[in-house]
């Protein structure tokens, strides 16, 4: 995945390719279209749009009703806040505040170092873990404030030891 | 000798990673003893999990592993001991015993990646056996069994499987609906990644029963480790031959696809799944026509649940009779409850239907953690109810939980004790599904706004006179007017609870009190200058610095500058820090 996209359309007329009928499986190739950028970059979707002959407000409509869909950059590290019932009844939201407090940026924005994202996302179906949260596919669970300071807090040491290298 | 490790994500988020590696090392060199990755057997409080058969057969569990605890337990077996520490028994061993497993009967004992593993455990014989049969066979079999569906309403499948079926057409699909949104529930989620093979089975019973050659698995994107697994079990019928033209020398056409479902709630609702299937966005439309008549396509097409599908093999091997013969008069078979929030031993547990709520909380999952009381239960997600301790003895079957005001559901079970604030309940599932709602219909994108910021200022200690009528109003228009499920069903949660716990209302609304202290803007900290020490701790915690005070001093806190985060009472070691909601109080 890159970070800084540098728009390059064969890739995604490559991707258009993929598909025998892009109308339908418009889900799927917005799903792998995201895989390459990490969100949906606009000159993008408006190159799909003339490749595909599928209207513009048709992506941007499929675009925003799914949450999974970005149409902005997200961090290198994307930190999800599950808001599941079980991690709501053992005190989630107190992930989530530490989750602000430590990255200080709101949900759904990217700190101006480009590392970290967070989002609240439904139940990401560890509940007997909770409250949990999940950064770049791995889960973090059992979590209090503390918790959730120390794990960023490594991550962002071990990003910054290793852009010092 | 056979070690099974638990690996779903749930027992690999637990450190089930380091586990296997660890024995796999010290076992690399015993060609005696085999080391499987499984599913997870769902008994999630004591993860990471082993299970270990010795070469009589019997069985020994352990939890609670890291890799160097599981290796004393590998070395102890091959010394002929069997070591006492981490091992799973009494009441904790009462979680798997008292449960009846179909739907889950594979899951945490053969390997998810391997077919052969499935084969050798009897899979794919129901499919074996269908050939011989005719399609209206297969379908008796499936109404005498009485099975339902598993994903919430409860619609009989034989049903749905005969209105596919009727249709006269080339062309029909089989689609599974794998898009397990519910907060709480993780069946799905634990079939698909322990057992994914029953569930291929399944679709592909009922491709043969209605005529399908094509499946079609609609699963979250949110579940990576379940669309992995599905993939190879996919690839690997392929490989023995069990998918494309005449399979098996019969005249049975049949192959799978994936589509990954991109994150929204009422994409599990039928006609929403359509409409995602084939790109659009996830809006529900009127039935009829139903999926059976026009679905993916516009062709006849059979929608089950996960749970439902894996119930399938089983029911053609052993008979519906089998499967009819537990249960109740109108619901037959099991039903696999995901149990979660303040219970003792959470995790998956799969009964028969007619058990009792009670029954399931107490007997199988040890009850309440931590010794506190239980408040209720939440019953079937988001378009479920809350019910109160009295009303325990419930039954599990479709008919008993609906007259309660809940629905089965897909089987979340969420515990609730003393410290639940049941308005805080309601709201957080009204604040669930007014996000989800698709914003088609007027009743349930206006409605369910209306009715969460009514919440919104009750348990900010602004609720009116008249907040409570105005809720079952709204409540009551939108459940007799939105066009899906989700939106009938989404004044659930708030009717219940307004049924069983209008107490805790009134003293939101009227003393501006929070009983369980929960709501924080209804509960104040304050410090007991009698206990407090002067450690000066909490004021170094405090996030808004409202606690003042010298050093072995008692200090105070600013109500004005206080959000009531409870920062302060989780770092006092001295227990001088106590909650205040209206005119109740509690130490924490």
């Amino acid at each position: 995945m890159k970070i800084k996209p540098q728009i390059d359309f064969s890739v995604v007329d490559e991707i258009i390719g993929r598909y025998e009928n892009p109308s339908e499986s418009l889900i799927s190739l917005l799903q792998d279209i995201q895989e390459e950028y990490g969100y949906l970059p606009t000159d993008v979707m408006v190159r799909i749009s003339e490749q595909a002959g599928i209207p513009l407000s048709r992506l941007m409509g499929v675009a925003t009703f799914y949450s999974q869909f970005k149409l902005n950059a997200p961090g290198k590290y994307k930190v999800l806040v599950c808001m599941g019932t079980a991690c709501h009844v053992n005190n989630g939201e107190r992930v989530a505040d530490a989750v602000a407090k430590t990255l200080g940026v709101k949900e759904g924005e990217t700190t101006a170092d480009g590392l970290f994202s967070w989002e609240e996302v439904a139940c990401l179906g560890c509940c007997s873990l909770s409250p949990v949260m999940m950064i770049n596919g791995q889960v973090y669970g059992k979590l209090d404030g503390k918790k959730v300071e120390q794990v960023i807090n490594d991550i962002r040491k071990a990003e910054l030891e290793r852009a010092g290298q | 000798m056979r070690f099974m490790i638990g690996y779903g994500s749930c027992g690999i988020a637990a450190g089930a990673e380091e586990v296997a590696k660890s024995v796999r090392e010290r076992l690399s060199a015993e060609h005696s003893v085999t080391v499987d990755l499984v599913g997870c057997n769902g008994m999630c409080f004591a993860e990471p999990l082993m299970q270990v058969k010795d070469d009589e057969g019997n069985d020994y569990y352990y939890g609670r592993l890291t890799g160097e605890k599981a290796v004393k337990i590998v070395d102890a077996f091959l010394n002929g001991e069997i070591p006492e520490e981490n091992k799973i028994e009494g009441d904790e061993l009462k979680f798997l015993k008292g449960q009846t497993r179909i739907a889950l009967r594979h899951c945490g004992i053969i390997d998810p990646e391997s077919i052969d593993s499935y084969i050798e455990a009897g899979g794919y014989t129901a499919f074996d056996k269908i050939l011989k049969m005719t399609p209206d066979e297969v379908i008796e079999q499936i109404k005498i069994s009485g099975l339902r569906g598993r994903g919430g309403a409860g619609f009989p499948t034989w049903f749905k499987w005969e209105a596919a079926r009727k249709e006269n057409t080339e062309e029909k699909y089989i689609v599974c609906n794998a898009d397990e949104g519910d907060p709480g529930a993780f069946m799905d989620r634990s079939v698909l990644e322990g057992d994914p093979h029953s569930v291929l089975e399944g679709m592909m019973v009922a491709g043969y029963a209605i005529g399908a050659k094509c499946g079609i698995i609609y699963v979250r994107a949110e579940y990576p480790l379940a669309v992995k697994r599905l993939t190879i079990a996919i690839n690997q019928l392929r490989e023995k031959g069990l998918l494309g033209k005449n399979i098996k020398g019969s005249d049975f056409e049949f192959d799978f696809k994936i589509m990954k479902g991109a994150g929204a709630f009422v994409c599990g609702e039928e006609t929403a799944l359509l409409a995602s299937l084939g790109g659009d966005r996830g809006m529900p439309t009127p039935k009829p026509p139903f999926p059976a008549q026009k679905g993916f396509r516009k062709q006849p097409t059979n929608i089950n649940n996960v749970e439902t599908f894996a119930n399938v093999p089983w029911i053609i091997e052993n008979g519906g009779e089998a499967f009819a013969a537990m249960g109740t008069e109108d619901s037959k078979g099991t039903k696999v409850f995901a149990l979660a929030g303040k219970v003792k031993y959470g995790g998956l547990v799969e009964v028969p239907m007619g058990m009792t709520i009670r029954q399931i909380v107490f007997d199988i999952c040890g009850g309440i953690k931590n010794g506190k009381k239980i408040k209720g239960v939440q019953i079937g997600g988001p378009s479920g109810g809350c019910l109160p301790e009295e009303l325990l003895d419930t039954p599990i079957d479709y008919k008993s939980i609906g007259a309660t005001g809940a629905i089965m559901g897909s089987g979340g079970l969420v515990v609730m004790d003393e410290d639940t604030c049941m308005v805080d309940m309601a709201r957080f599932f009204m604040d669930f599904t007014s996000k989800e709602s698709c914003g088609k219909c007027v009743p349930c994108r206006v409605g369910t706004t209306r009715m969460l910021e009514i919440l919104n200022r009750i348990v900010k200690g602004e609720g009116r006179e008249g907040d409570m009528e105005l809720l079952q109003s709204l409540g009551s228009s939108i459940r007799d007017s939105a066009l899906c499920g989700l939106g009938n069903s989404a004044p659930n949660p708030v009717l219940t609870t307004m049924r069983y716990f209008k107490d805790e209302y009134t003293a939101h609304i009227e003393e501006k009190c929070c009983p369980s202290f929960k709501c924080a803007s209804l509960i104040k900290y304050e410090i007991n200058p009698e206990k407090c020490t002067g450690c000066t701790l909490c004021g170094r915690k405090c996030p808004t610095k409202a606690i003042t005070g010298s050093v072995k001093n008692p200090h105070v806190i600013d109500k004005d500058k206080c959000i009531a985060c409870g920062e302060c009472a989780a770092s006092c070691r001295f227990g001088a820090i106590f909650k205040v909601s209206g005119e109740a109080v509690r130490y924490e």
